[in-house]
């Protein structure tokens, strides 16, 4: 990957972070004419630490729940003051301060057709305040405030469909994408950037100290989520559900489930569960025929 | 110009007046009007200015410190509720050093609800790092408006301001108020230079992670720009006197040379408290009342110029600190808590949740403390005009 590392390394991520490994594929492809703002959270705290700074474009870091209400703030101040054209803004946040306690500023955000790319890195829990399970956190996870025991077989709801929501709102761009397939993701974050108006990109990346995993094996597991139908790699257009379209289609045949839970000690306990495997591939299964996956 | 307007018009104007760029706002009782007002303003033309209607205060807030890093000139309104709910970014804009300039209708929190006037709600906030400012009335409601921007945006101080003013007794009710030209405010208010913005040729970074190492430097910086702020609101005091006519100070005493007990307010009451004072001098009285316009940074030094000859202070206060009393009945004791002369100081919690106050009420204030005073009690927090029969 050649590349201007505007997303600059001496960050205190954690080895194989998906999350600083999507900002750098992010702000690649976004280019220098850019400017971040960023939820609280694991990459606003590895990134920031005064007085350095990871961020070679403007950065602003507010609170939890705003990133989307602090970009409509800049994108209107741009825009009173002639200064609009060329630039990009984009606002960041995990999935805690987007599915979460940022959904509200979020919706606002594309309600009143603010023309910022809001990006979440979705690594599926609280990461920053210690693994607890998020609205995003899948079914069966074990999270600190999800944990497996004798009353208990994890995270007991499935995963809030957020992308689906998103595009509820009619944005000019909405896609879901996943540090595995790094090409898909950057297209994406190129052709919402292209688009007037509000876009959005949910990014799957794997937390290895979350979901206990190799530091090394990152990509490998953001690759297993897509091939094996876990997490679906679709993108549209202009608010038209027409244009919907799945961009990387899984290998026929699919992978099975199992093959992307059996490598993460968050799933460790349903292993030998073999009627919640199924269940879980049951799902998967529900999920890649709504999308016209086989 | 002079023209008919409810507060929150005043402020509306002002901010026009201001050529305020951005202003992100979320209706709520008593303040409605101003956004109102402003989206009136831009739908015709009027004013050249972004109006994002945000889906909440929080997030107007939010929207207010995006769009002041990235170097325009911001104001909003809110009151009660909503300000609470932007309690948490209040005290990121002051840390931010963003001269943001917010104008508040004053009004009581809940439980239970009430949508009337108390100053609960930006009390409250008295800790986040704003300059707050107290109106009696609209034309100050509109001038403390105008001068709050460029006190804000002044380079020793960068802090935001909030304008408070009674919810109904001043947001709803009309008086006439000069309205100055647009020619003299550009003059004595020129467009807003940022020391630093969100500038993709000249990236930084905001908002960064502090560590024990440094965050304690952060926040002595901002209580330096606080206490710079007097010098800087006196000296534009003075400017817009001189361009304007019409005076201001951070307090403001009527009568209190040689006054034996001398009463302490702020907004609209001020009004009925001057009148009690007039009728309590007709009687042989010997009162006074200073009225505080900057609750924030809190005028120290004039309260000790004007109180320190009293007998006896009685604060009245639209507010309560549960489980104290009042909230400035403890500053001004401060002022005086190791000086040789000192009143003896009395608190008076009064007009909660919009309850009328009364001249009646004045001079019955003055009864209870005077009596203490003969008495010699230390410790007064007596309530006015409860209802006795309800509890």
């Amino acid at each position: 990957m050649n590349e201007e590392s505007l997303f600059a390394p001496g960050h205190t991520a954690c080895a194989g972070c998906g999350a600083a490994i999507a900002l750098r594929l992010l702000l690649a492809a976004a280019g220098k004419n850019t400017i971040v703002t960023q939820a609280t959270g694991c990459m606003e705290v590895v990134s920031t630490g005064y007085p350095n700074t990871a961020w070679k474009v403007p950065y602003i870091h507010v609170a939890f729940e705003n990133a989307a209400a602090v970009a409509s703030g800049i994108d209107a101040a741009l825009k009173a003051k002639g200064m609009r054209a060329g630039k990009n803004i984009i606002a960041i946040g995990g999935d805690g301060g987007t599915y979460d306690i940022g959904f509200q500023a979020l919706s606002g955000m594309l309600e009143r057709g603010h023309d910022v790319l809001y990006v979440c890195y979705d690594n599926e829990a609280y990461m920053n305040t210690g693994i607890q399970r998020s609205s995003s956190t899948p079914y069966g996870a074990s999270t600190t405030t999800s944990p497996p025991g004798k009353f208990s077989i994890g995270e007991d709801t499935v995963k809030k469909p957020l992308a689906e929501i998103v595009a509820a709102h009619r944005p000019s761009y909405v896609a879901t994408a996943s540090v595995g397939y790094y090409m898909d993701f950057q297209n994406k974050v190129k052709k919402a950037l292209s688009k007037k108006g509000p876009s959005f990109i949910l990014v799957y990346a794997p937390c290895p100290t979350g979901w206990r995993t190799p530091s090394e094996k990152s990509v490998e597991i953001a690759k297993l989520a897509v091939d094996t139908g876990y997490l679906i790699l679709w993108e549209m257009e202009n608010g038209d559900r027409n244009t919907l379209k799945v961009t990387k289609m899984p290998p026929k045949p699919r992978k099975p489930v199992i093959e992307f839970l059996k490598v993460q000690g968050r799933f460790r306990h349903l292993i030998d569960k073999p009627d919640e495997v199924k269940r879980i591939q049951e799902f998967v299964d529900a999920e890649c025929r709504r999308y016209g996956i086989e | 110009m002079k023209m008919v307007l409810r507060g929150n018009m005043a402020t509306a104007y002002a901010a026009k007046l201001a050529r305020v760029e951005v202003i992100p706002a979320y209706p709520i009782t008593p303040s409605t009007l101003f956004p109102e007002k402003i989206s009136e303003f831009v739908a015709n033309g009027e004013m050249n200015c972004q109006f994002v209607k945000c889906e909440s205060e929080h997030s107007a807030i939010s929207a207010c410190v995006g769009a002041s890093a990235t170097g325009a000139r911001v104001a909003t309104a809110t009151s009660s509720q909503g300000l609470a709910l932007m309690h948490e970014i209040l005290f990121i804009a002051a840390g931010m050093r963003l001269p943001i300039v917010m104008a508040v209708g004053n009004r009581a929190l809940s439980a239970p609800i009430n949508i009337w006037c108390d100053h609960q709600d930006t009390i409250a906030e008295r800790d986040s790092g704003w300059l707050q400012f107290y109106a009696e009335k609209n034309q100050e409601a509109l001038d403390l408006m105008l001068m709050a921007f460029r006190i804000s945006e002044n380079q020793n101080v960068l802090l935001p301001s909030m304008v408070g003013m009674d919810a109904f007794v001043l947001t709803h009710t009309m008086e006439v108020v000069e309205v100055p030209d647009q020619k003299d405010v550009d003059e004595f208010l020129p467009p807003y230079k940022p020391l630093y913005t969100l500038d993709v040729n000249n990236p930084m970074t905001f908002g960064a992670f502090s560590s024990p190492d440094n965050y304690m430097e952060f926040r002595y910086a901002t209580q330096k720009a606080m206490e710079n702020a007097p010098a800087v609101i006196d000296e534009v005091f003075a400017a817009f006197e001189k361009k304007f006519g019409r005076k201001y100070s951070r307090v403001v005493p009527y009568m209190v040379e040689d006054a034996d007990i001398v009463f302490v307010a702020i907004g609209s009451m001020c009004g009925t408290v001057r009148e009690a004072v007039k009728e309590m001098r007709a009687e042989g009285k010997k009162v006074g009342l200073l009225k505080i316009t900057t609750l924030r940074p809190f005028p120290k030094d004039l309260i000790k110029k004007y109180l320190a000859n009293a007998k006896v202070v009685a604060v009245f206060e639209r507010n309560i600190s549960l489980g104290f009393g009042g909230a400035v009945y403890p500053e001004i004791s401060a002022v005086f808590v190791n000086a040789g002369q000192r009143p003896k100081i009395y608190d008076f919690i009064i007009g909660l949740g919009g309850r009328d106050i009364l001249v009646s009420d004045i001079k019955q204030t003055y009864d209870i403390a005077m009596k203490a005073y003969a008495d010699g009690k230390d410790d007064v927090i007596e309530w006015i005009g409860i209802k006795k029969e309800m509890l």
